[in-house]
Parts: structure tokens; sequence; C-alpha cells
């Protein structure tokens, strides 16, 4: 029998197992990790949320076991059997109705208390003292205005960690939706209505958001970044933006500047001190960002030529106009707007 | 038989063709086979639509299809699985087994069945005519305003889709009412409202939803269609509108479709069960009594699909304790039809592995609405693919299922030949496996943050494998259906012949030859109770004294059954109807004499029978 251990059909075996194995433990490893997990949350919001869903989760849990066991031993228990009578014609048991009409309502109170406790608890009134930020979503990007630093930035919400946030959501065009699953829940960012999310991030670090709502043809390219900072670093990001642009010496920038200026850049961007545009991104410190296009892509100088030369192409729909900038231009604009650092 | 021969649609066959003798059929069996075909027509349709997104998002960053395209699939799936797929598959069975399982000889008005068939396929066709001119709606099923406007969407695109839904609510309104007078006023003596089948009390709950639910997004549909062509704003925000208005109108619709799409399939499981268990449904007026209930409540849980767009802690409790009580019927029905099974004697066919299928499924997406009926978990899980995945466990995992157990129960009965029970069994467990490796993964997936209706992703946010694994699981489902189509084409010349009874049965559609005569029952039934064919065959078991046997039915009792004569003016005034509709899209000419059209249809169609028809002799 030793030598069959070693056959080659075992050894197969042995290895198909090992593999599911590892794929199994690799998958179940790493399943809930995502930079959009809603099930590792890092704010207070977050954290009730996480709470309510897990004993939802555990109570459902239970009684998918027990239905699903009940139904499949029913079907074992009572096959049909060659020359088995005809079953006794029961037709209810009225105690027995009564009594799991009762247990489900029960159940379902366990759950309804506490859902009701957090709805309440989730949507209080922001304080004064919290951090204002007004979020602005549009067809497909994100504004982010801090009213309280004078500061306006787009796809990268920058926030403290322990510090009440509070965002005003609100849309010009259509019905969008802010999520940063991280963080907790989303809400709805209506047209001509003011909608609140108020919570406080627990953990510092990165995490992405996206519009949830679909919202026209590049809603799945409506992405943001989160950066949680901790005090520090938060206050120096805001001095940072706060400042004027670092203007670049390099002839490039410095002839990409040029065109900016130029061209019709200025009606839809603004960059503090050279262009007062409002309908696209503000641009003042757009070398500072890491992503491009709402959180399509890297902010690398190749990805933003790219991105003037056919923003269409890159994002489908994008609102801005292809400006018909050749290889050189757009180079030089690239240039000029990562030097915004 | 002379008289008779000219009601038999085989006869007219033989005078005017086959092709007019389905055109212009009144016979609710034949209406009931063409809903069957259509919708599964459409479900194939709306299937290789969902194959194509499945393949687009198989991989991070893929380019199967463009943006816009995509964001047309997935309105034009759901579109078609809800009004072209699923509600007329339920129609079908609708048709077909309320006239027989009441023991009718057809339904209350017969030219408004075909009428509503008519207006039905013509708008399922002119919603699909939109992806051959290049205008494939691209709104989303919901069509949330005010990304539908004018100004947000400048095509004939929404036009279509608004249209078409304008045209089916009308089709889904006639059938509506079809059926509710049929159940209340043709039911055979004996019949009482307690006696009837389960599947007829669910379909009856049903029509009830159809004609209250569909008013609210047809009223949805002309502000809509005023905004778009005739400058009004009610869905305009800048001017005061309110998109939102567009929401509580949909969803008050929106939500009891979503009964409208379950309730006949816990119907057909309600049949099945008690067939292949040889048990009566344990506790019938509580499941009966449970429908209702969740009809009922249907209509105040709207918002739940709301939770989202900040109504405030008020309505969210609300709403959500509201959403929370459907699930104490639900679960109650549940728990009846396992104990259905308890103590039976069960056989195992593919009608009952489907309705096994249904039960086990629909306990998990009724489950996970649980969770999110807790409006701050909704929060986290409203238009991701948590939700994605909880719908098609309801709809797919429970609807289809149930569908298809219907289909295999009740297919010896319309074609009168037996589908192979192995390829059923074959279909089942595909199907079982596809459904469940396409759809479970989309439950992690929504929870580790992929949102719904997006064409694309970034490769580094964990959703690569599950999407992968969802897009093969799409292909094992597509799989089953091939079987399916393989085991009716085997059958259809092949099958067993069925008989009259094939599965032991307790209701009457099985008292008569499969298929049936266009009369159904040569003689009505009368009815002792809920199941009156198996009280026959095995006893009652209430003692009851045994019933007479009745005398053989004779040919002049035949010759003097009156059936209605075929008509033409249900298809005419149907076009007239589309062409008045679309007339929208082309130009007002068309509209007026569409209009033209149909009221000239409408007075021929209502003075047809003034005078008996030439050779009709009764």
């Amino acid at each position: 029998m030793t030598k069959r251990l070693v056959s080659p059909s075992n050894v197969r075996t042995a290895v198909l197992l090992a593999g599911v194995a590892v794929l199994v433990s690799s998958c179940g490893w790493s399943l809930w990790d995502s930079p959009m997990t809603t099930v590792r949350p890092r704010s207070d919001f977050g954290k009730w949320i996480d709470e309510i869903f897990m004993l939802i989760s555990w109570t459902t849990l239970v009684i998918f076991i027990l239905v699903e066991a009940a139904l499949v031993y029913a079907c074992w228990r009572f096959r049909d059997r060659p020359g088995a009578p005809i079953p006794k014609q029961v037709h209810g048991h009225t105690v027995l109705e009564i009594s799991w009409t009762i247990a489900f309502a029960v159940i379902l109170l366990i759950i309804g208390i506490p859902t009701i406790r957090i709805i309440f608890k989730t949507q209080e009134a922001p304080a004064a003292t919290d951090l204002r930020v007004d979020v602005a979503g549009k067809q497909w990007w994100w504004e982010f205005t801090y009213p309280e630093f004078k500061i306006t930035t787009a796809n990268e919400l920058h926030i403290p960690v322990g510090r009440t946030a509070a965002f005003y959501l609100h849309a010009p065009d259509v019905i969008h939706s802010f999520w940063m699953p991280a963080l907790g829940g989303k809400r709805d960012v209506v047209p001509h209505r003011i909608n609140r999310i108020v919570l406080t991030p627990e953990v510092p670090g990165e995490s992405v958001g996206q519009c949830a709502e679909y919202c026209g043809m590049s809603h799945a390219n409506m992405r943001f970044r989160v950066i949680v900072h901790p005090k520090d670093e938060f206050e120096q990001w805001v001095k940072n933006q706060q400042a004027p642009p670092v203007e670049s010496t390099d002839p490039l920038a410095q002839q990409g500047k040029a065109l900016y200026t130029q061209s019709t850049c200025v009606g839809c961007h603004t960059i503090t001190g050279i262009s007062a545009g409002q309908i696209g991104p503000n641009l003042t410190h757009f070398g500072s960002r890491k992503s491009l296009a709402a959180n399509m892509m890297a902010n690398t100088p190749a990805n933003v030529a790219k991105w003037i030369e056919n923003p269409d192409h890159m994002k489908p729909g994008a609102r801005m106009p292809n400006l018909g900038m050749t290889g050189e231009q757009s180079k030089a604009l690239a240039a000029y707007l990562l030097s915004l650092k | 038989m002379a008289t008779q021969a000219a009601f038999m649609p085989g006869a007219q066959a033989k005078e005017h063709g086959v092709l007019w003798s389905w055109l212009t059929t009144v016979d609710h069996k034949r209406i009931g086979i063409l809903y069957g075909v259509s919708a599964f027509t459409f479900f194939l349709i709306g299937g290789i639509e969902a194959l194509i997104m499945r393949l687009q998002l198989a991989r991070p960053d893929n380019t199967v299809v463009s943006a816009q395209t995509f964001n047309e699939l997935f309105t034009m799936h759901g579109t078609t699985m809800v009004f072209l797929a699923i509600m007329p598959m339920s129609a079908a069975f609708f048709n077909y087994m309320i006239p027989l399982m009441i023991g009718a000889r057809d339904v209350a008005f017969p030219r408004l069945n075909a009428l509503s068939y008519w207006i039905f396929i013509l708008g399922g066709l002119f919603l699909n005519l939109s992806w051959l001119v290049g205008m494939a709606p691209d709104g989303g099923w919901f069509g949330y305003a005010n990304l539908s406007s004018a100004q947000f969407s400048p095509t004939h695109s929404i036009d279509f889709w608004m249209l078409g839904l304008q045209i089916l609510g009308i089709s889904s309104m006639l059938a509506g009412f079809n059926f509710i007078v049929t159940i209340v006023n043709m039911r055979a003596p004996g019949m009482t409202l307690m006696r009837m089948p389960v599947f007829i009390w669910m379909s009856f709950v049903t029509q009830f939803l159809i004609v209250l639910a569909f008013p609210a997004i047809t009223v949805a549909l002309i502000l809509l269609m005023f905004d778009r062509f005739f400058g009004t704003l009610f869905y305009v925000p800048s001017a005061g509108g309110d998109p939102l208005l567009w929401q509580h109108l949909f969803w008050i619709f929106g939500h009891p479709e979503v009964y409208i799409l379950i309730l006949p399939a816990m119907g057909i499981v309600s049949e099945v069960l008690p067939t292949f268990a040889r048990k009566p449904l344990f506790g019938a007026p509580v499941v009966i009594y449970s429908g209702i209930m969740i009809g009922f409540f249907g209509f105040g849980v709207w918002s739940h699909h709301m939770f989202s767009v900040g109504m405030g802690p008020v309505a969210d409790s609300a709403f959500s304790i509201a959403t929370m009580l459907i699930a104490v019927p639900t679960g109650v029905k549940i728990l009846n039809w396992i104990s259905t099974l308890w103590g039976g004697s069960i056989r195992f066919t593919s009608a009952l592995y489907f309705s096994l299928g249904f039960i086990a499924m629909f306990t998990m997406g009724g489950l996970s609405g649980v969770m999110h009926a807790s409006p701050p978990v909704d929060l986290q899980q409203t238009d991701t693919y948590f939700v994605v995945a909880h719908f098609h466990y309801v709809l797919f995992g429970g609807s289809i299922f149930g569908l298809f157990s219907g289909a295999y129960y009740w297919w010896p009965k319309i074609t009168g030949r037996l589908l192979d029970e192995r390829l059923g069994k074959l279909h089942f467990w595909l199907m079982l496996i596809g459904f469940n490796v396409t759809f479970f993964p989309q439950h992690f997936l929504g929870l580790i943050g992929m949102p719904r209706r997006i064409y694309t992703y970034a490769p580094d946010l964990n959703w690569n494998f599950w999407n992968l694994i969802s897009t093969v699981g799409a292909f094992i489902i597509a799989l089953s259906f091939v079987v399916f189509i393989a085991n009716v084409i085997k059958t259809m010349r092949s099958g067993r012949v069925a008989g009259p009874d094939p599965w032991d049965a307790r209701t009457s559609e099985w008292t008569i030859p499969s298929p049936p005569p266009v009369y159904n029952f040569a003689r009505v039934p009368m009815i002792h109770e809920r199941d009156d064919f198996w009280a026959e065959k095995h006893g009652s078991g209430h003692g009851a004294a045994p019933r007479p046997t009745p005398s053989p039915v004779t040919a002049a009792e035949i010759a003097a059954i009156h059936m209605p004569p075929p008509s033409y003016w249900p298809l005419i005034l149907a076009f007239g109807l589309l062409m008045m509709l679309s007339g929208l899209l082309v130009s007002m000419v068309q509209v007026v004499v569409g209009g033209l059209w149909t009221l000239y249809a409408m007075y021929r169609f209502a003075i047809e029978y003034h005078r008996p028809p030439a050779g009709h002799a009764h």
C-alpha cells in the first residue's frame, strides 16, 4: 500500500488540494481588504453602521442556517420511498403558526430598536466647531471647499483625524452620491438641496471614495481620494493650500503658463492670481495632487498631456472640450500645471 | 359539431392559415402561449445583455464595450427583465392557468386579453427598436430625474424608454382588470374565495398591485413626457421643480412592482410543493393572508429605496419599521412551505427541484433584504453590488426559479408532453450553481465598495478576483438555458405523452385533457374544497361521502358550448396606440393619425358583436 501512496493520481490530487487550499486561504486573507472596504470602518459613523450590520449579519446567519437545514432535512427525511402510503393530509397547525409569527416579530424588534437608535445618532446636527467642508458633486468630478480656510480643491479630500467634519453636499447638475466607504455611509448629492454627513475620522490614512448614484456617461469615473491626516500634517497641508502657487522657472513650464493665460483654459479654471474660471476644477495647487481626472490615473506629465490633448478619450463624455492642443503645447501645459505645488 | 368546429383554433387554421389564427385568437390558452414564448425570447435578450456586461466587468479597465454602451446595457437589461421577461412570464401563467384553475372556459374579457398581449409585444418591440436606431435608453431602469431631463439626456434614448414603459403599462393595467373580474366572477360553482388555489390567490393579489401601482408610474411618466416634449419643469430643480418627486412616484410604483414580480412565483411554489409532497399546503389560509399582507405593506415601504437621499431620521425610521414588518409574512410563508414538505412523501421532479431552489435562494434574498431594511446599514450597501446580489437572489433566485418550476410543472398540461426529467435536473443544477457563482461573490464586492452601474473599475481595489468569478458564473447560467432549450426541442416531438394528470395533482386543471380543448371544461366542475381533484381521487380526509360518478359527456353538450369567435380588432387597436405614442419621436402628424386610428379601432372593437357574426348559431 505504501507504493500506492505516491502514485501519480495521488500526487495530482494532493497538488490540486494544496492549490485549492492556497487559493482559498489567500482569498480569505485578503477578502475584506480594499481601499473602499466598508467592513474596516475608520470613523465613528462607520463603526456605528458596522455595529448594527454585524448584529443583523449574525442574526440572519443563524436564521439562514436553521431554515436551510430544515429544508434539506425535510427533503432527505421525507423523500418518497417505493410503496409508501399517501401521507397524512395535515392542513396546518395554528399554535405553531402563531408562535413562529411572533418569533419573527421578536427577532425584528431586536434588530429594529438599535437601528432606530443609530438612525438618530448618525443624523445629529453638526456643531459650530466642526470642520465644515462644502462638497459639490459635478459631472464627473468632486469639488471640496473649506470655508474656514478659504481653500477650494478638487478630487482630493483632506481632513484631520479626531476633529468632527461636517460635509455639506450640493450639486449644480444632476443627482450624485457622496461616498467614502472606509469612513461610513453615503449620502445623495441632490441639486438645489443641501444634504449633510457628519463624522469624526478615527484613523489616519488614505482611502478611496466614489460617486454611488448613476449620474450619466462617466459615472464610473467619478472617484476621489480621501486622506485623513494627523493634526500637524493637516495644518501643514492647509498652509500650503492657502499660499499662492510656487512659480517655476523651468522654461517649459513658463511656456505652458503663457499658453494657459492666452487660451480658453482661463474661462473654466481658477489658478489663484491668474484666472478665475468656475466651471472646471480649481488648479491652484494642481501639482500637489497625486491623481488626475477624478482619481482615474496618476498625476504624471505624460498622463496630464494626454488628458489635455483629448479629455473625452480618457474619460468618456468629459465636459472639458478638446482644445486642439498639439504634442508640444500639451507637454508645456502639463509641465506648468504640475509645477503648481 | 359544425358549430363547435367554427370556434376550434384548428378549424380556423384550415380556413385562414395558422398565422391568421394566432393573430386573431382570443383563446386565453393561445394568448398564454404567446406571452410565454415572447417573454422567454425577451428573457434571452436580457440575458445576452447581462453576459456582455459581465464580459466587460471580468477584468479591471476592460474595453469590451464603451461607457455609453454599458450604460445602455444595464438600463435595457433591467427594463427588459422586469417588464418584458418576468412580468409577462407570470402573465403567461395567469392567462393559461387562471381559467383552468377556477374552472372557467375563458377570461372575462377575451378580446381585451388579446389586446393586452398585442400592446405588450408591440411595446416590447418598440423598446428594443431603440437598439437598431442606435438610441438605446441609458438612464437606468429607474430613470432618475433630473438626469432624464432634456438638458442632460438630449437624444431620444430616454423617450424610447419613457414611451415604451407607458405602452407596457397600458397592457398591464388592461390585463390586471381583466383578471380581477375573471377571478371575482368566473369561478366554478362551489369555489368560494378560500377554496381558490393559492396560485389564484397570489395572482389575484398581484392584479390589485398592478392596477394600484401602475397609475403612479403613469403619472410620473406623463410629467416626464411633458418636461421633455412641452417644456414643463416638474423635475427641473433650477426652475423650482423637484427631482425627488420622480423618486417618490417611481418607487410608489417600484416597490409594489417587486411583489408583482415575486407573488406569482410564490403562488406557483404553493401549488408545486403540495403536489409533489402529496400533502396539502401547510396553513394555506395563513399563506394567503401573508400574501395579502405583503401586497398591502408593499405600498408603505417605497422610501426604503431612498434612505440615502436625506429624508431625515423620522421618515427613515418609519420606512425602516414598515420594511422590516414585511419580513414577518414572508418568513411565515417560508416556514409554511417547509412544513408542507414535512411529513410528506416527496417525489423529486424537476418542477419540485426548482421550487426547492426558490425556497433556498429566496430565503437568502429575504435575509439580505433585512440588512438594508436598516437605514444605517443601507447607507453603506445601497447602490453597491451588495444590493445587486440581494435583488438577484429575490428576482432570479426567487421569481425565475419559481417561474421555471411552473414551466416544468404545467408544461405537460400546455403541450401534452412531458419535459425530459434528466435534462430538467441538469438545467436545475447548472442554474443553481451558475446563479450562486455569479451572485454570491457580489455580496463581497458590495461590502468592499464596488458601486453599481459602473462600466469599469481600477485594478487596485481587490475587486478583480470576484468579478472574474461572477463572470464565469454568468456563463454557467447561460449554459443551463441551453440545456432547457435543448430539452424543449427534444421533447416537443418525442417527449412522453403526459395524459391529463401526470403528477397525481390536486387542482382542477388536471381533470381535463392535456392540452385542454378550446372550451377547457366540457362540463363546468363543481368545487367542494381547495384541493378538489385530490379529494375526488383520494378522498378528502374529512369523512365526506364519496362523490357519485358523473355521466359521460355527450356530443350535444359539447356542441352547446358557447366560445368567443376570433377578432382582429385587438391587434389593429394595439397598432394604432403604438403609432400614436411613437409618433412623438417622428412627427405630430403621426400622433394625430395614430390617435384617429386608435379611436376608430376602439369604436369597431366596441360594436363588433352587436350583430352575431355570420355562421354563428348562438
